[in-house]
């Protein structure tokens, strides 16, 4: 066909050419394929549609929410810790924290994140790990002000965007570890804490209380998070604020701490090693409780850094151990009013009951020497608790058998948790037959009940136990649960219905032990009858204390528990000065605790009170404001 | 030739269509854009909108036989432009696919698809007057349609290049091929494509990856697929609302009043809303494809069909896109995007389609 081979070179050339007419009509069928086509390219369009818009919007109007919300955590304030005057002891100080967005970490950032901050990167790595899927991750607190300007120079969309500065609280305790123990500390939720079932509603990177008031009243001082919703725009600019939901407060906690008893007996003490604890017997309020030494719980706030964590935890004189309520030590004589009233409501002795100490005596073929090696001659109960015979206990320990002595000692609370409202509260020890069959497989020896009657043997306590169980005999036999938070009625633990004539008689033999040439006569105040008593306690048998050279770690620990006044005590104190060889060495202690309180009291009550009398211990930027007046200058 | 010709004639229904797109676009440019450097788009696109019915009428007063007589040299020139625009032109975002005439940005590749559509439609009526395509025939009719790809490939713009695939494709179908040349194309393209991807540029490899995995790396390339299904979904069975979106508002959404003008719409007006602009698109190539039907000749049909297939594959891809059921290719949704180009090619289309209805009675 030379015509079609002439169109075709011609086509071939471009050149121009009409077109053939030809009948359309034959694709028809090619037509109706594509129409299909099209409709089946609209079905697949709208399908996927229907999928994104009708099937599954929540995915993403959830998505499209996290693109353009970013919430800002507003941290809720601890509650303040405060004393019974509502004096502030622990309190938070506004500060800065840095945290980093999860979505937007960019692992090559890290490291120079980390060195501008001068935190370590593998701290920092093993953080953000640690963290999971949480999505904002604090990694700083208590930014200086040259954290926060390098921060805010580079948290624009081109730098570092993941970084977030937001407002957070600092933890600020008393300084120089005053009343740390009772109050505690704070730290990040440990691994171990997470697992457990008491902190279920925590999360990781929660700060929670470690120790003490800050640890037993987490909940309540704890307050509840708000958030503060952003709309960013897409490259992370603030365009406006969303609805705020605000942070609630934790509660404040007032405690029945008294700041300037408290800040006496941490003078009393300081430099010691011990502990005071002062209660009102009446209803088991702790209005002070020391331990010495001490530790700084400003220094355990902190987010990363675990080194003076290590140097106080490795501290070989235990400073982190809260003697009040932890120290498992031998009463020594401080067991006497017990063994007293156990004998006289036993009926072993009565007032008239005399026994002769010439500086020692002889059980079950064994001496058990007094502590006045020429003997307190022949001797009733009253001058034996004033004067602590020791040979005079002897037989009274002798004549009760330990079962009934632990049934008295019992009742007073030896052995026996207080439930004070800290964590970690030891139990002590009170041994009887039961105790040491249950323990060793053994029976008791009467030779050993000789040792118990003067608070020695296995007999352990804790100071808080021991304030507790005399202050308790001193109320007429009425034990209150210890509480240093107040709220509610004062919980009854046991009542003993002694006869009020034996109650009487232990109770003066007390009083002789300060006020009539006793051993605890350095504790007297005008016009404040005092009862108290005292306490050498052996930390080891003597026989191994004889030959020794070191003595100091070996040294007896000074004991003594007074209660004013007389009639009705309203104050009982204990004070332990561990390796304070001799018991006298404790008396002052409680007497300076005593007095600051009957002068305090004087002044409320004699209408002088002063506001500024009061708020001089207010401010807790703490023992500098202690040393400003001296306790001497608080009780002369 | 005495031919009565008169606004009467045109494809009303069409027109009517048009125009509703048009305005949805308008509309929707207006409220992706509102506040931000492109807040003028709107009024330049009714600038377009209404030169481009101008264009429109003038492509349908011209006689398309008078056009494909005179195609070579049309070919010869679009070749010539699209050259100077591919080694001249001005560089935008690191392609150069512009090129300034009296003051306006032009696109030059978008007008090369209407030549394209004619040169085919021309090869195809002379050609199939032998029956059945040749192997010669197809492998001119690729060379034809691949310069011009190849061009455009070079700017580099393989979205714009891609839509010309469609008029060769669908101008051989409506031809006739034999189904064994039908089995041999397709089997040479699947063997040929994975050679092909690696050829293709770093960029376009990773918009193919993140095609496929999207949350690969969702703040680089999978960005766009991740943003753009956020906001279609996020748009629900009612929409967030005009000017309420936040995906488009916050900047989230990339090129908003372009490329993903659809992904905005979807947001803004919800499932109600694409399904109605859907059908308006599905009546648009319907309408096309009815002229073709009733075309008189073979040209004719050529013509509405290439039309036809073109804004097929503009729909399908680019909505495909806003879904996430197609990988981001860049081309602009027919009539709705803001584009000058774009929209000038598509009314000038429109127009040869209306010439073709104009000329049905004329024979």
């Amino acid at each position: 066909m030379p015509l079609l081979e002439r169109e075709r070179k011609q086509h071939e050339g471009l050149l121009s050419l009409r077109p053939p007419r030809d009948d359309p009509k034959e694709a028809a069928g090619k037509i109706a394929v594509f129409q299909y086509l099209t409709v089946a390219v609209f079905v697949f369009l709208v399908s996927g549609f229907w999928q994104l818009q009708v099937q599954n919007p929540e995915v993403y109007s959830e998505a499209a929410e996290r693109n353009r919300i970013k919430s800002i955590p507003l941290l809720a304030p601890r509650g303040k810790i405060l004393d019974r005057d509502g004096r502030v002891i622990v309190d938070n100080k506004a500060s800065y924290s840095l945290l980093l967005n999860r979505d937007q970490i960019r692992w090559e950032h890290l490291p120079a994140i980390a060195s501008a901050l001068q935190l370590d990167y593998g701290d920092l790595s093993s953080l953000i790990r640690r963290a999971g899927s949480r999505p904002q991750i604090i990694i700083k607190d208590q930014l200086t002000r040259d954290d926060i300007a390098w921060i805010e120079s580079h948290q624009d969309a081109s730098t570092y965007p993941e970084m977030q500065l937001i407002k957070s609280w600092r933890r600020q305790y008393p300084r120089d570890g005053f009343a740390a123990h009772v109050t505690g500390f704070v730290g990040e939720i440990s691994e171990a804490e997470l697992e457990s079932p008491q902190y279920i509603d925590y999360h990781q990177g929660d700060i929670i209380g470690k120790d003490g008031i800050e640890r037993q009243y987490d909940k309540t001082l704890r307050g509840v998070d708000g958030q503060q919703r952003v709309l960013v725009d897409n490259m992370g600019r603030e365009r406006q604020m969303e609805n705020t939901q605000d942070a609630v407060p934790g509660k404040d906690l007032h405690t029945a701490l008294d700041l300037d008893l408290q800040a006496v007996a941490e003078l009393s003490l300081a430099g010691k090693s011990g502990s005071v604890v002062a209660i009102n017997p009446q209803n088991g309020e702790v209005l002070a409780m020391v331990s010495a030494p001490s530790f700084d719980a400003n220094k355990f706030t902190g987010r990363i850094s675990h080194t003076d964590w290590n140097e106080i935890a490795s501290d070989p004189r235990k400073p982190l151990l809260n003697r009040s309520i932890q120290a498992q030590l031998a009463p020594g004589s401080t067991f006497k009013p017990i063994m007293a009233i156990a004998g006289l409501e036993s009926g072993v002795i009565d007032d008239e009951t005399i026994f002769h100490c010439p500086g020692g005596a002889s059980f079950y073929g064994h001496y058990f020497a007094c502590h006045l090696k020429r003997g307190h001659g022949d001797i009733s109960l009253h001058r034996a608790i004033a004067q602590s015979c020791d040979v005079f206990f002897y037989n009274v320990g002798n004549r009760l058998g330990i079962d009934r002595i632990a049934h008295y000692a019992d009742l007073a609370g030896i052995g026996r948790k207080t439930g004070i409202d800290l964590p970690n509260e030891t139990q002590g020890t009170m041994p009887s037959t039961k105790w040491k069959m249950r323990l060793s497989r053994q029976k008791w020896y009467a030779g050993e009940t000789i040792s118990v009657a003067i608070g020695q043997g296995a007999v352990t306590v804790s100071p808080i136990q021991l304030v507790s169980a005399l202050g308790g005999l001193g109320v007429g036999g009425r034990w209150y649960q210890p509480h240093l938070v107040e709220g509610g009625a004062p919980v009854l633990l046991r009542k003993a219905d002694f006869n009020p004539d034996n109650l009487q008689q232990v109770i003066s033999g007390m009083y002789g032990v300060v006020n009539e040439w006793g051993t605890g006569h350095a504790a007297q105040l005008p016009d404040i009858k005092v009862c108290g008593k005292t306490g050498t306690a052996q930390v080891a048998s003597s026989d191994k204390t004889k030959g020794a050279k070191v003595r100091s770690a070996l040294a007896n620990n000074a004991w003594f528990v007074g209660f004013a006044p007389m009639e009705k005590p309203e104050i009982a104190v204990v004070a332990l000065f561990e390796n304070g060889e001799e018991s006298y060495n404790a008396v002052p202690i409680v007497r300076d605790v005593l007095k600051a309180y009957f002068d305090k009291k004087a002044r409320l009550t004699s209408g002088h009170l002063l506001e500024t009398e009061l708020r001089r211990v207010q401010s807790l930027e703490l023992l500098s404001s202690i040393a400003a007046f001296s306790p001497r200058g608080l009780i002369e | 030739m005495p031919v009565y010709r008169s606004i009467r004639d045109l494809d009303w229904p069409l027109l009517i269509v048009t125009l509703a797109l048009c305005t949805l676009g308008i509309l929707q440019i207006y409220s992706a854009t509102l506040a931000t450097k492109w807040q003028d788009a709107w009024w330049k696109q009714i600038l377009w909108v209404v030169t481009g019915l101008a264009m429109m009428w003038v492509a349908a007063a011209l006689d398309y036989h008078v056009l494909l007589t005179q195609v070579g040299y049309l070919y010869l020139a679009a070749m010539g432009v699209l050259a100077a625009t591919t080694f001249a032109g001005s560089k935008v975002f690191g392609s150069t696919r512009w090129i300034k005439v009296a003051g306006f940005t032009l696109q030059t590749s978008e007008f090369v698809k209407i030549v394209l559509i004619l040169v085919v439609a021309r090869y195809l009526t002379e050609a199939k007057s032998s029956g059945s395509l040749t192997w010669k025939d197809l492998a001119k009719l690729a060379a034809l349609v691949g310069v011009p790809m190849l061009l455009v490939m070079k700017q580099p713009d393989l979205g714009t290049a891609l839509t010309y695939l469609p008029i060769l494709i669908c101008g051989v179908l409506m031809a006739g091929l034999r189904w064994k040349y039908l089995a041999i194309v397709a089997t040479v393209l699947v063997v040929t494509l994975p050679i092909g991807y690696h050829f293709l540029k770093p960029y376009q490899k990773d918009r193919l990856v993140s095609f496929v995995y999207p949350d690969r790396d969702p703040k680089g390339t999978g960005f766009q697929v991740i943003q753009s299904r956020i906001a279609v979904g996020n748009g629900g069975m009612w929409g967030r609302g005009a000017k309420e979106s936040s995906q488009t508002h916050l900047g989230f959404l990339p090129v908003p009043h372009t490329d993903f003008i659809f992904s905005s719409f979807a947001e803004e007006h919800g499932f109600v809303g694409i399904v109605i602009a859907l059908v308006l698109y599905f009546l648009l190539i319907m309408q096309v494809v009815q002229n073709a039907q009733t075309s008189t000749d073979k040209a004719g049909l050529y013509i509405c069909m290439g039309v036809a297939a073109l804004l097929l594959f503009h729909v399908l891809v680019n909505v495909g896109m806003v879904v996430g059921r197609m990988p981001i290719t860049g081309i602009p949704l027919p009539l709705m995007s803001s584009g000058g180009s774009s929209t000038w090619s598509i009314f000038l289309m429109l127009g040869l389609v209306n010439g073709v209805r104009l000329r049905r009675f004329v024979n």
